[in-house]
């Protein structure tokens, strides 16, 4: 079997450069294991070895992310690893972020598999845990001893590729991350057997926990509409015939912003839906009915309105993943307060 | 209603000088076939293909998959109120051609249709990559709209299936399954000490290539109502359905209904499985909380101790889906749901646009959103340009090679929640 070629990145006090004092200090590669990397070469016995180490100081890198992980990256990848380890660093803050930000820079870059670990409650842990194992330790390096041989267990099995248990099963925190695989047996027998178990009071498994949602509570209403400047929003995937964006039919990753200068009313010539998820047929004769332009050039002639805002947002909302469409909520709201924007008329399909 | 389904075992299909079977082999007249699927005044031209299990083959865009089935004995006929007249079906006898299907084909109606990859890692989310594929491309002629162009394909589907059945109607079969289903009362006192087991069946309804026919009623006009599942597997729910299309329910589907046919497994064992009641996915608030009071008053009716719900799609009906798992369970009838998830392409975001508490017996069917590169194949039919637009693709998926890089979200079937697939996932 070969052997599995491990590179360790560690901080400044952990690759014995020193303490607070020289946290600033810049990427050093070093051959071979240095500090708790030599427990881990132990621990991998004939099945691998630690054939290089990243030091580099935990100020260093949180000041320069860019540019100390470009280092960092092209000292791990002159080592050509199987895969790459970075701390345990408990619950130190900086550490743990610099370990997150490197394990999930190393997996894009070289599609290695990652890991480090870290207290539940680091930062580190919310921002990278998505991307990378965390191995769960005690909160400082007292718990040095347990937690290398958890990780050095996960260490060979994710070279190894075989299908890991649950988180709890292999001592790491969960990732929050759905994954497919083929079970087998087919859904609807798994249905069936769940049905069974839960008539019967017996326990069974759920196969999607379902999440909390956020809550977003509402403004205080706008006193006086006839100042107002009313912005338009859709997830209906209104764009300019022709999708000039590419905004996806489904699954978008991104909005278009388009300008209102001078229109009056959407046509069939002029505007179209993106949207792959409903009936595009009304939308496309008359985009009004999803984005309803014509109506606000009417209120703010009648004065019921302040103005319409010169642009309006579209997106697709089918399929479209909550992650990116708060994402895209945070950009256009951002923008619309910016430009002075009081009310929006957010339509859905 | 007591239905005996004689399944015919088709191991290869072959253009031929007559449509007939012989041994297991079917052969298809091509010319006689396409005379048989009519002149449609909207269609300017069909041909056909045939392809097999590891073809190194890509259909695209896929609009339905029917399986062949044809009424030997008692009334009325497979497809009713599609194809010739609305007896009620679901007794006598019935051959099914197994192990092939119909495939339809041809210039895209919306961004909404599949694809079937007859081999490479495509094909192993596609459960009908695993069928000897008759394959109908139909063109229609220009400037017919969109709605026309949909249901000229979607009759031409059925035309096809119905007459490569009529093969199979005389044929010795492989296997033979009876199935019974019993008036409610009947079957209550048969199984007076069984829990009684409901399946709440939802039909997408939300218009082009959004739709589900019931005995050819658009299923948007239904209230809930009740089926038998023998009438099911006669072909009485038929597919106008195949946006996104991992998650739609095609024809082929619906009369091998897999829950039914599971739930059937244990009927008289674990349960009494008492019925089956169809309801729709309306894109309005008051169509939706109508359709689930109805379903919840229906279970009530029936006296279900227990029901599955399955969904199909996602998004908005994930709202129908938390209605009918709410409104039955606040009156302590034990709910599971079949859903899919549309979780991000990184799996990272939540999985469901709609969530409750009282979901807490969930079955998922994977997540939609991850992503495959679908490798080049020798031959394509249908038109490979429509990757760049379809429902889980995006601009630039259609590679210059001929790959595709998508979500999963684009293979027919993939993801079907009413788990007639094996595809499921799980937190890491």
């Amino acid at each position: 079997m070969k052997k599995i070629r491990v590179v360790h990145y560690v901080n400044q006090f952990y690759g014995q450069i020193g303490g607070e004092d020289k946290a600033d200090i810049a990427p050093i590669l070093k051959e071979g294991f240095v500090g708790p990397g030599m427990q881990i070469n132990n621990l991998l016995k004939d099945r691998g070895e630690v054939v290089a180490t990243v030091i580099c100081g935990d100020n260093y890198f949180n000041e320069n992310v860019e540019e100390a992980t470009n280092t960092v990256l092209e000292m791990i990848g002159q080592h050509k690893p199987d895969i790459l380890v970075a701390g345990p660093a408990f619950n130190a803050g900086r550490y743990g972020m610099a370990c997150g930000a490197v394990c999930k820079a190393v997996e894009e870059e070289f599609g290695i598999p990652t890991l480090t670990g870290m207290y539940i409650e680091s930062p580190g842990v919310d921002s990278y845990r998505k991307y990378t194992y965390v191995v769960e330790t005690a909160n400082s390096a007292v718990g040095m001893r347990k937690a290398l041989p958890a990780m050095v267990d996960l260490l060979i099995k994710l070279v190894d590729g075989v299908e890991l248990g649950t988180p709890e099963e292999e001592g790491y925190i969960a990732r929050g991350v759905r994954r497919n695989y083929f079970h087998s047996e087919r859904g609807a027998k798994r249905a069936v057997d769940m049905l069974i178990k839960k008539i019967n009071d017996q326990p069974f498994v759920t196969e999607y926990p379902m999440p909390t949602f956020d809550r977003v509570a509402p403004e205080a209403p706008i006193l006086d509409m006839t100042k107002a400047t009313v912005a338009l929003v859709t997830s209906g995937g209104i764009v300019p015939k022709g999708n000039p964006d590419h905004i996806e039919s489904s699954s978008a990753t991104k909005y278009g912003r388009y300008d209102l200068e001078g229109v009056e009313d959407l046509t069939e010539a002029t505007y179209e839906t993106a949207h792959g998820g409903y009936d595009p047929v009304y939308a496309n004769l008359d985009s009004d009915r999803v984005l309803p332009v014509d109506v606000l050039r009417d209120l703010e002639k009648e004065g019921k309105i302040g103005k319409l805002y010169r642009y309006f947002y579209s997106t697709v909302g089918n399929g479209t993943s909550v992650a990116n469409s708060v994402k895209f909520a945070e950009a256009i709201g951002k923008e619309l307060v910016e430009n002075g924007v009081d009310a929006v008329i957010l339509t859905s399909t | 209603m007591r239905l005996e389904l004689g399944y015919i075992h088709i191991k290869d299909v072959q253009f031929g000088e007559a449509t007939k079977l012989d041994n297991g082999t079917l052969f298809v007249n091509k010319a006689e076939m396409i005379e048989a699927l009519g002149k449609d005044e909207r269609i300017a031209s069909i041909d056909i293909e045939i392809v097999h299990p590891g073809d190194s083959v890509r259909i695209i865009p896929v609009k339905d998959v029917i399986e062949p089935r044809v009424k030997v004995a008692g009334p009325g006929n497979v497809f009713p109120g599609m194809l010739g007249k609305v007896d009620m079906v679901g007794e006598g006898r019935t051959h099914v051609l197994q192990g092939m299907a119909v495939v339809t084909t041809g210039k895209i109606v919306g961004f909404q249709e599949g694809i079937i990859d007859m081999s490479g890692p495509g094909a192993e989310y596609t459960p009908f990559s695993s069928l000897h594929n008759v394959v109908v491309i139909v063109e229609p002629k220009d400037g017919v709209l969109q709605h026309d162009h949909e249901a000229a394909v979607r009759i031409i589907g059925f035309k096809a299936a119905a007459y490569l059945a009529e093969a199979g109607r005389d044929a010795k079969v492989d296997e033979e399954k009876v199935y019974e289903h019993l008036p409610i009362h009947k079957s209550a006192e048969k199984y007076a000490d069984l829990p009684k087991v409901v399946y709440v069946y939802m039909l997408q309804t939300q218009g082009l290539l959004h739709d589900t026919y019931v005995y050819g009623v658009d299923a948007k006009q239904i209230l809930p109502t009740l089926i038998s599942p023998t009438e099911v597997f006669d072909g009485a729910i038929v597919s106008g359905n195949c946006v996104s299309a991992c998650d739609k329910n095609p024809t082929l589907v619906h009369c091998n209904s897999p829950v039914i046919t599971e739930l059937l497994e244990r009927h008289g064992v674990d349960y009494n499985f008492i019925g089956v009641v169809i309801t729709n996915e309306n894109v309005t608030l008051i169509d939706k909380e109508r359709s689930s009071n109805y379903v919840a008053k229906l279970v009530e009716m029936l006296g279900a101790d227990a029901i599955i719900v399955s969904e199909e799609g996602f998004g908005n009906p994930d709202a129908d889906l938390m209605m009918n798992c709410i409104k039955n369970e606040k009156k302590g009838v034990k709910t599971v749901l079949l859903t899919d998830e549309y979780a991000g392409r990184d799996g990272g975001s939540q999985s469901l646009a709609d969530a409750n508490p009282l979901a807490d017996a969930v079955i998922t069917n994977g997540n939609a959103n991850e992503v495959i590169v679908l490798p080049p194949m020798d031959k394509v039919i249908g038109h490979p340009e429509v990757a760049n637009v379809i429902a889980g693709a995006w601009f630039g998926s259609l590679r210059e090679d001929g790959s595709i890089e998508t979500e999963i979200q684009a293979i027919t079937g993939a993801t079907n929640e009413l788990g007639y697939h094996k595809l499921t996932a799980k937190e890491i």
